[in-house]
């Protein structure tokens, strides 16, 4: 299937959304007039896109139409898609050692989908043909370590493991010698849920980049951001502290195929903090894809 | 929690406080600033829309222009419209005249109902209610394991069957436990689903079907967007909801879903879960929460954790020996681990009135400072503890080391005792002899933050 109909599939409701309101906006005239922009705008800001982002978007919209003399629904919707597509900006795959270790350090409040991405990830490098292992570093939550054995297990990954409620450092450290005695490629490591304000917590994930560099100074070691889609505004909030604290260099958008409405994916672009790297399109397995601006903006407000 | 949307509000309130005549102007100036900060924190887009309208139109009306501090008015008319759309009066959870109370708990995945079950299941034992835990989540790995763990470190007991995989059937055996252990409440904690996903949805009906449950509540992150009313009454629609837990209300979360919620679907927010430990679940007050959300703090909520969590022996002993002019290190340990049973410093702080958020981030009082505290008097011996004289360098070396500290830390530990000592002096030393006299006061038993700020 291709990374086009994936995420159409993946964003059928969103799109529905989206994209009937968007129709029953232009429905009564071809043209926009002041009225219905303001309805696009409202549209908008119900779909957790954030009011910078909106009033960018619109704020362009409206220039647009001034300067062209352009009214019409496609126009509108034309100058929309330009317009997102700037803020997402261009596709961006994540950079992989071709000679030796890549680390994919996962982290992210409670409950966005952590486990879950990294046992679909393994599952995507595994069927590459890389080398993965998984290290089980939430060590707080109960029973986080069976459910990445259950993922481990779809994907065929061997997982380093500690008993719960040891250090997750130590986890990272154990994993890091079994990576290099194996000679992984693709370590993917599972940290436990934390809430970006709490500093002692921050201070761990610091604690376990400290001990990558020192351990396996010449991996390259991504830390990615694992959001929920449903989240509002405090996605914000999240990508800014986590970014700041921990040096996060990229995100995962997760269940952007369930009730969420994408808005969230422009709302943390229009940040600039960092790319966002995948998406999780449904529950399935080999459901998290390589996020691409086009596919998605096109899922999102294409009608046809 | 709040975090934005109180600093908003509390600028606001400033704004308007001196106020001796309001103008149109200032009427859409201030409702400008309430509908961003709304929006930002994710409210509702309808929900914002209605509150800034009924709030304007109460500030056209004679009761503000007549008074002679309007702006005072204007915050109290915010105050009564947030206590509104909050849920006005506090709910209580139902119990089933039938003596067996069924509670089920459903939500999205990742909204923390396995963690919520737990933590109601320690609440309600702690009112003296005999609750059972049961897990029919047979869709996420380990689940079910999951809060066999978390009822276990709330000693709540639990019923689950990972080799099962029909949740109907668990589901049935859950409610024959029950009743086999003469248990009165049976919580039910159901696998997160999507509302779109129809299959899911229709094995949550047959659960309840079998459970018939006296309370629905659904779980509700607290920094879910602008979905979070279509999820709601989705599942209102298709199961039937009583009421809702917020979950993950310690975040910097602006808490938008707990303003949009009860106004939309007319159910009410039962629960606050405030943290990451079993015991951090609160009942839900709007009004109380009305009050943070404009930083006029929440004396109520701060006087009920201190009478909760605080030991009356410990602090009645306490008070006699500061009354006897005995207070002691082991005094001060004491009055510490009772400061920390009560939660983060930061929270009970933000509970102060007068204390905005910008004032208790910026007060350098963190949790770790009492966390080594402590560590340096568990450190010292028993005869060190009731006699600092003893404290030379030597010993005060050994204390460093033991409890991983410095000795300027062991220090400034002392000097901090030393003076909270003599202020115990001037207070407790007028009172000396007048036995039992106001033991009101001793009772109250609220631990003072012996040192901190200094």
């Amino acid at each position: 299937m291709g990374l086009l109909s994936k995420f159409k599939r993946g964003l059928e409701k969103s799109k529905n959304f989206f994209a009937r309101g968007f129709d029953r906006i232009a429905a009564r005239m071809g043209n926009f007039d002041e009225d219905m922009l303001d309805e696009l705008e409202d549209l908008l800001l119900r779909s957790d896109m954030g009011i910078n982002c909106v009033e960018e978007l619109m704020g362009n919209v409206r220039a647009e139409m001034k300067a062209q003399g352009r009214r019409s629904r496609e126009f509108v919707l034309s100058t929309l898609r330009a317009g997102m597509l700037n803020i997402l900006g261009p596709r961006q795959d994540l950079e992989l050692n071709t000679s030796g270790l890549t680390i994919i350090l996962l982290v992210g409040v409670n409950g966005t989908g952590k486990t879950t991405a990294a046992g679909k990830l393994c599952y995507r490098y595994g069927k590459e043909g890389k080398k993965v292992l998984l290290a089980a570093a939430d060590t707080f939550r109960a029973a986080a370590i069976d459910q990445l054995r259950h993922w481990a297990e779809l994907s065929g990954t061997a997982v380093i493991a500690h008993q719960e409620n040891s250090d997750p450092t130590a986890v990272v450290f154990d994993a890091l010698q079994a990576a290099k005695a194996r000679r992984t490629d693709i370590l993917v490591i599972d940290t436990a849920g934390r809430l970006q304000t709490k500093q002692n917590l921050m201070d761990e994930l610091n604690k376990m980049r400290r001990i990558i560099a020192r351990e396996a100074g010449d991996a390259i070691c991504h830390t990615l951001l694992v959001i929920d889609a449903t989240t509002g505004q405090n996605a914000i909030s999240q990508a800014r502290l986590f970014t700041e604290t921990a040096a996060v260099n990229g995100l995962i958008l997760t269940k952007l195929d369930g009730n969420a409405k994408g808005g969230i994916a422009l709302a943390v672009a229009w940040e600039k903090q960092c790319p966002i790297f995948f998406a999780g399109l449904g529950e399935g397995v080999e459901d998290l894809e390589v996020f691409d601006p086009e596919s998605f903006v096109d899922s999102l407000i294409m009608t046809e | 929690m709040f975090e934005g949307l109180s600093e908003r509000f509390e600028r606001f309130t400033r704004m308007m406080r001196g106020k001796s005549r309001i103008t149109e102007k200032d009427i859409k100036e201030a409702m400008r600033t309430v509908r961003t900060a709304l929006i930002e924190a994710d409210v509702n887009y309808d929900v914002v829309r209605e509150f800034t309208d009924t709030v304007a139109e109460a500030c056209r009306g004679s009761k503000v222009t007549e008074s002679l501090t309007p702006g005072q008015e204007i915050i109290k008319v915010v105050h009564e419209e947030l206590v509104n759309i909050l849920g006005g009066a506090p709910a209580k959870l139902t119990v089933s005249p039938s003596g067996f109370t069924v509670i089920m708990l459903f939500g999205l995945q990742g909204s923390g109902k396995t963690t919520a079950s737990a933590k109601l299941g320690l609440h309600l034992k702690k009112q003296g209610k005999r609750p059972l835990l049961v897990s029919v989540d047979t869709h996420r790995p380990a689940a079910a394991h999951q809060l066999a763990i978390l009822a276990q470190a709330a000693d709540v007991p639990s019923f689950i069957k990972p080799e099962e995989k029909d949740a109907v059937q668990i589901a049935r055996e859950g409610v024959a436990r029950a009743r086999y252990l003469m248990c009165d409440t049976l919580i039910v904690d159901t696998a997160g689903r999507m509302t779109i996903d129809s299959e899911m949805m229709q094995e949550l009906k047959a659960i309840a079907n079998v459970v018939k449950p006296t309370e629905r509540l659904l779980t509700v992150d607290a920094m879910i967007g602008q979905e979070a009313v279509n999820i709601a009454l989705d599942f209102d629609r298709q199961i039937g909801l009583d009421g809702f837990i917020m979950t993950k209300l310690d975040g910097d979360a602006r808490g938008g879903a707990a303003l949009s919620i009860y106004k939309v679907t007319n159910k009410p927010i039962k629960f606050a879960s405030v943290g990451e430990k079993v015991e951090d679940l609160e009942p839900f007050y709007p009004d109380r929460m009305a009050s943070r959300i404009l930083g006029m703090g929440d004396v109520l909520s701060l006087i009920e954790k201190a009478t909760a969590t605080v030991d009356e022996r410990a602090a009645r002993d306490t008070m006699r020996n500061i009354r006897r002019d005995e207070f002691t290190m082991q005094d001060m340990l004491t009055q510490f681990e009772q400061v920390q049973k009560m939660g983060s410093v930061q929270d009970i702080l933000s509970m102060i009135p007068g204390m905005g958020k910008k004032a208790v981030q910026q007060s350098d009082v963190d949790d770790r400072s009492i966390v080594r505290n402590i560590a340096i008097i568990r450190s010292m011996t028993m005869a060190e503890r009731y006699n600092v004289r003893l404290l030379n360098a030597s010993r005060r070396r050994r204390i460093a080391t033991g409890s991983g500290t410095t000795v300027q830390d062991v220090n400034i530990l002392v000097r901090q005792y030393e003076s909270t000592k003599q202020m115990m002096k001037q207070f407790g030393g007028g009172r000396k002899g007048r036995k039992g006299g106001r033991k009101g006061r001793g009772r109250g038993g609220f631990p003072g933050f012996p040192g901190m700020g200094m």
